[in-house]
This record gives C-alpha cells, structure tokens and sequence, in this order.
C-alpha cells in the first residue's frame, strides 16, 4: 500500500463529499437537480466543460499513445479539441436557446411526439452507459495497480462516490466536482510538462532531436503511421473524434447549466483554451514518459500504455508526484463519471418518465425523487457491466462512445436546428440508423472478432474498420435527408419559423 | 412615429414567429451569420480532414521543418492555432450578432406595449 498516495486519494474523496454536502442543501426542484438552476458563469461552466471531458482515456489514454506510438497517439488530442469547433459554431447557443434539461428537450421543441424523445433519450442512455463502462473498468484496473485495491472493491467505490455525488448534489454537486478536478488536472500536468522540459533545458528542437534516437521506434517515432497503417482507418477515426463531441449527451447537457446563449458562448471559448492547453501537454507528458520511463517498463505496467503518466511522474518527482498523479488520475475519473450518471437519469427520469408516462405532470417533488431513483438505477446497471467486463479489452468503448454520438444524435441535432424541411419521419429514421450502424459495424468490427482471439471472439471481422465512424456518421445524415424526403409529411413552415426565432434568439424560451 | 410597425403578436400570448422572420432585423442577422459560419466551418473541417489526408497518403509532411520536427508536427499544432484562432474570431463576431439579437427582442416588446 502506497501511503502517500492512499492519503491523496482520501483527500480528494473528503472534498468532493464536502462539496456534495454544500450542493445537497441547494437540490430541491428539478431545475437544480438537472441544471444547477441554470446558475454557472461562462467561467464556471467552461471549466466544468473541461473537467466533463478530459476523461482519464485522455489523460492517461493518450499520454501512454504518444509514448508507445509517437506522433500517431497525437490524433486523438487534435480531433477532441478542434471537435469544440463545431460545438461553437454549430450547435452551443442554438441548443441553449431551445433546450431546457436534456438533448431530447431540444428536438421536442421542434418535433413534439413521444416516439422522438423516446428514440433521444434511448440514444442518450446507450452512449452514456458505453462511455461509463469504459472509464469503470480503467477506473477498477488504475486504482488495482496505484492502491493495490482489488478490482471488484474499486469498481465498487467509484461507482458509490458518483452515486452519492449524483443523488445528493445533483448538478451542483457534479458541476464542482468537474471544476475541481479540472484544476487539479491542469496542475498535475502542467507541473509534469515542465520538469519534461527542463530535462530537455527548454528546448523543443532538442527535445525532438533526443526522441528521434530515444525509444525503439527511433526516427519513426516521430513520423506519423506507427500505429495507424491504413488511411481509412485513420479518416474514420478522425472523423468520430471531430464530429462526436458535438453530439455527447454528458458534453451538450452542459451548456443548460448557463444562462443564456451568451453564456453558452463563453463557456465553449474558456473550455477550448482550457481543453488545448491539456493536450499540448500531452505531448510533454507522451515524450517524456517514452524518453525516462522507457517503451519496456510502460508496456510491462499496462500493455496499452495507461500507466505512463504516473510511472512518468515517479520517475520524475518520486513517490509524491506519484501519488499526487494518481490522486488527478482518480478526481478525473470520478468527475466523468458523475457527468455520466448524471445525464443518464436524466434522460430516464425527465424524458421517459416525466414527459412521456407523466406527460409532463409530475411536481417537482416528484421529479427529484425520480431522478434519484434513476440515478440509483443507472449507476448499478453501469457497475454491473463494468463488474462483467472486467477482462475485456474496453478501450474502444470510448471510440464507439463518440461513433454513436456523430452518427446517432448529430444528423438530427444539425437537421432540427437548420433544415426546414425535416421532419419526425426524417428525425426517427436520423436516430435509428445512425444507432444500429455504428453498434452494428463496431459488433462486426475487428475489436470485437480476430483470427488469433484477442479480441472478445475469435473470427474474421466482417467490416475492416476499428472505428464506423467513415461508414455510419454519412448513413446517419442520408437517413435523415431520406427519411424526410420520401415521406409525405407537410413542410410545417410555420413551426420551422418558431424554431429559427427561437434558436436565434432564445425569444419565449429564455427571454420573456 | 410614423410607418405603421407590422404585428409581431398574433393576441396577448402567442407570437408571430412568421411576421419575426420576414422582418428586416431577423433577415439581416440570419444573412450575417449564414455569411460568417458556413464558410469558416468549411474551412476548418478541410484544414482539420487535411492532416490525416496528407499523413495517410502522402509522405510529404514528413520532410524537416528545423532539426528533427517534421511538418507533421507543424501542422498538428496549426491545428490548436487555428482553434483558438477560430473561438477568438467567432466570439468578435457574435457582438454583431448579438446587437441584431437585442433589436429583435426588442422590436417584440415593442409589438406588444401597442
């Protein structure tokens, strides 16, 4: 048992409990259980955004990538931040401005039957639940190799502490957490990078000359195609990450924690300063863990390369740094998987069982309740899995996380807000193939089939492809363009007309 | 004043999004920002698709920029660049479309003290 870091990881349980004590006081209605009442600044909100999103696949995920693959590990760090482009230019203030608690309020104000917010909601929960299945089980593995805890026990506490944050501090609790971890996280890796470099005295030409010669890959290390040999794979690959963050459930839910479309506004700019910062770092942290932790040691804790930020910072700041690392590791991962439980119950609670069963009757009261119920229901469900999973290479989860969201939820996001032609027909068909495509490929995928079983089964895969992105993210648009033009629904202008104000302006929805 | 003001409410409670749309104020803000935004994501989606393209099937971002970093690691941190380049822009701009916002919002209200 690692003392110093068993007292760091307390430390960080003990605050976030504080901060659910204060949050839990301020979580009585609905609208500051899902939305902390709409009251966090830009700031507030921007950082949150952060600390939804810098999972512990980004930090550690690709800090051991870029260690094990050079330049290849850097894709990821590229497509989840230019992904805030599109958040900004296309979807943030259109989806506060007609949104009120969940992504599937958004569509519901165009479209306002049960089958759509049904189909959002079931797509919400779906990608919620990949997403945490993937960061439980490195939650489990991480804290069995830093507190040498076993893994049932650690899937155990992670999935409480986020149960307990969720039911009691709702989005005040979950909000402060993420801010929290955000700095924490900003700090650790700062602090990393900047011991990297003054290894290499500040220089960054010498610090690639050094990597051209320092890890087995020699002068490769540096040029792309290490790790992705075929361009299709990588345009796939490259295309989920881009397109994917804009239709995260965990991520969009965000942006009603603001007041307005302004603030939505600010709370994206903050966040991509924050979020491009972490992954130039990425950088600092994947050199130097490849040049003083060394290919074989990295490989040796963890074959995909998860335990290269914290053996990076023993070997350079000795057994503290060490555990404060794996104390940022552990914040990081409980704050995400707050956000996830957090949205889930949402879209059961408020989707399903409050506007669809309820028909949007139920009293606050009632509300809350419910949600806590949800988020009960999700939290075990998702420990379950991750229980299940356990020995199961899940790192592609996260990839599938955003495949879904890019082919599943974007299609009808863009065409809600800026097609006037769409419609219900258009939107349900948007939904269900861009769901059943890219689970669909995923399950025909070379990560779940290889000949020499080391995936899940042991087969031919049928689509080449690691990720459907390529494939599923065009059929998820053409469906909902199909769907739409081969119906015989009438062009409803004048609720298109409603929309456009509406999401332009937040008028009758935010401003009164 | 003395041009009659078209009716932005059709009675006391329900508003006339069609009048809102047809109205001068709301053309010009959905011009401005159909001007803005579709060409810049255009840009940044071809400059972002760009790197995989020329990693995945050319070698030529593997020539030295200075010492041993390549154009691949140029270009990679151009990405960032242009990113915040792009939030800084947008936010510039969003002034103009927020000012347009307030007229709109305030030609509403001004529909209904009539």
């Amino acid at each position: 048992m690692n003392v110093a870091a068993f007292t760091m990881f307390l430390g960080i349980v003990l605050v976030t409990l504080l901060i659910t004590y204060w949050a839990s006081k301020r979580t009585g209605n609905a609208s500051e259980f899902y939305t902390a009442g709409s009251g966090l600044t830009g700031w507030q909100n921007g950082l949150a955004i952060a600390g939804d999103y810098m999972s512990a696949a980004s930090f550690l995920g690709i800090a051991g990538s870029i260690a094990l693959a050079g330049f290849d590990g850097f894709f990821y760090s590229i497509g989840f931040l230019v992904a805030y482009l599109v958040v900004l230019y296309l979807v943030a203030e259109p989806l506060r401005n007609l949104g009120k608690y969940t992504l599937a309020d958004m569509l519901a104000a165009r479209f306002d039957t049960k089958k759509i917010r049904g189909f959002a909601a079931f797509n919400t929960l779906s990608i919620s639940i990949f997403y945490m299945i993937a960061q439980l089980v490195g939650a489990g593995a991480l804290i069995k190799l830093l507190l040498g805890i076993e893994y049932t026990t650690s899937v155990l506490i992670v999935g409480t502490l986020m149960t307990v944050y969720v039911i009691f501090g709702g989005m005040h609790a979950t909000s402060w957490v993420q801010i929290v971890k955000a700095l924490l996280l900003m700090a650790g890796t700062f602090i990393i990078s900047v011991i990297v470099l003054a290894k290499f005295n500040f220089s960054i030409p010498y610090m690639f000359e050094y990597m051209s010669t320092a890890t087995p890959l020699k002068e490769t290390f540096l040029n792309p195609g290490v790790k992705y040999t075929e361009g299709l794979d990588t345009l796939s690959l490259t295309m989920g990450l881009v397109l994917g963050t804009a239709g995260l459930p965990h991520i969009l839910v965000r942006f009603f924690t603001v007041k307005d479309a302004k603030a939505a506004r600010s709370s994206v700019v903050v966040a991509t300063w924050i979020i491009g910062a972490f992954y130039v770092m990425t950088i600092f942290l994947g050199f130097g863990a490849a040049a003083f932790v060394g290919t074989t040691d990295i490989v040796a804790a963890n074959a995909a390369g998860n335990m290269a930020a914290p053996l990076l910072a023993q070997a350079l700041g000795g057994n503290m740094l060490f555990a404060f690392v794996s104390a940022v590791a552990f914040a990081t991962i409980l704050a995400v998987v707050a956000g996830l439980v957090l949205t889930g119950a949402s879209a059961f609670a408020h989707d399903f069982y409050n506007e669809i069963l309820r028909k949007g009757k139920a009293g606050e009261k009632e509300q809350v309740k419910m949600a806590r119920y949800a988020s009960i229901g999700v939290s075990v469900i998702s420990i379950l899995l991750a229980l299940v999973a356990q020995n199961l290479n899940v790192a592609f989860l996260v990839s599938l996380a955003f495949a879904v969201a890019a082919s599943a939820n974007l299609p009808v996001i863009l065409y809600t807000i800026y097609w006037k032609k769409f419609n219900t027909n258009g939107a349900i068909s948007a939904m269900v193939v861009g769901l059943i495509s890219s689970v669909g490929l995923v399950i025909i995928s070379p990560n779940v089939f290889s000949p020499d079983g080391s995936a899940i089964l042991t087969g031919e895969a049928l689509f080449p492809l690691t990720t459907p992105g390529l494939v599923s993210i065009p059929l998820g648009f053409i469906a909902g363009y199909l769907g739409t033009i081969l119906s015989r629904q009438k062009v409803d202008e004048a609720k298109f007309d409603e929309i456009l104000v509406k999401s332009n302006t937040g008028m009758d929805t935010i401003h009164r | 004043m003395g041009e009659k003001s078209p009716n932005y409410k059709e009675d006391s409670s329900r508003t006339n999004y069609t009048a809102i749309v047809q109205s001068a104020d709301f053309q010009k803000l959905m011009h401005v920002k159909k001007r803005f935004i579709i060409p810049l994501t255009l840009f940044f989606l071809i400059f972002y698709f760009a790197l995989p393209l020329l990693t995945s099937y050319s070698t030529v971002l593997n020539a030295s920029f200075y010492g041993s970093i390549t154009w691949a690691w140029v270009f990679a941190f151009a990405q960032f660049i242009m990113t915040w380049a792009l939030c800084m822009i947008y936010s510039k701009k969003a002034g103009e479309f927020d000012r347009l916002t307030d007229r709109i919002l305030q030609m509403r209200k001004g529909g209904t003290s009539q």
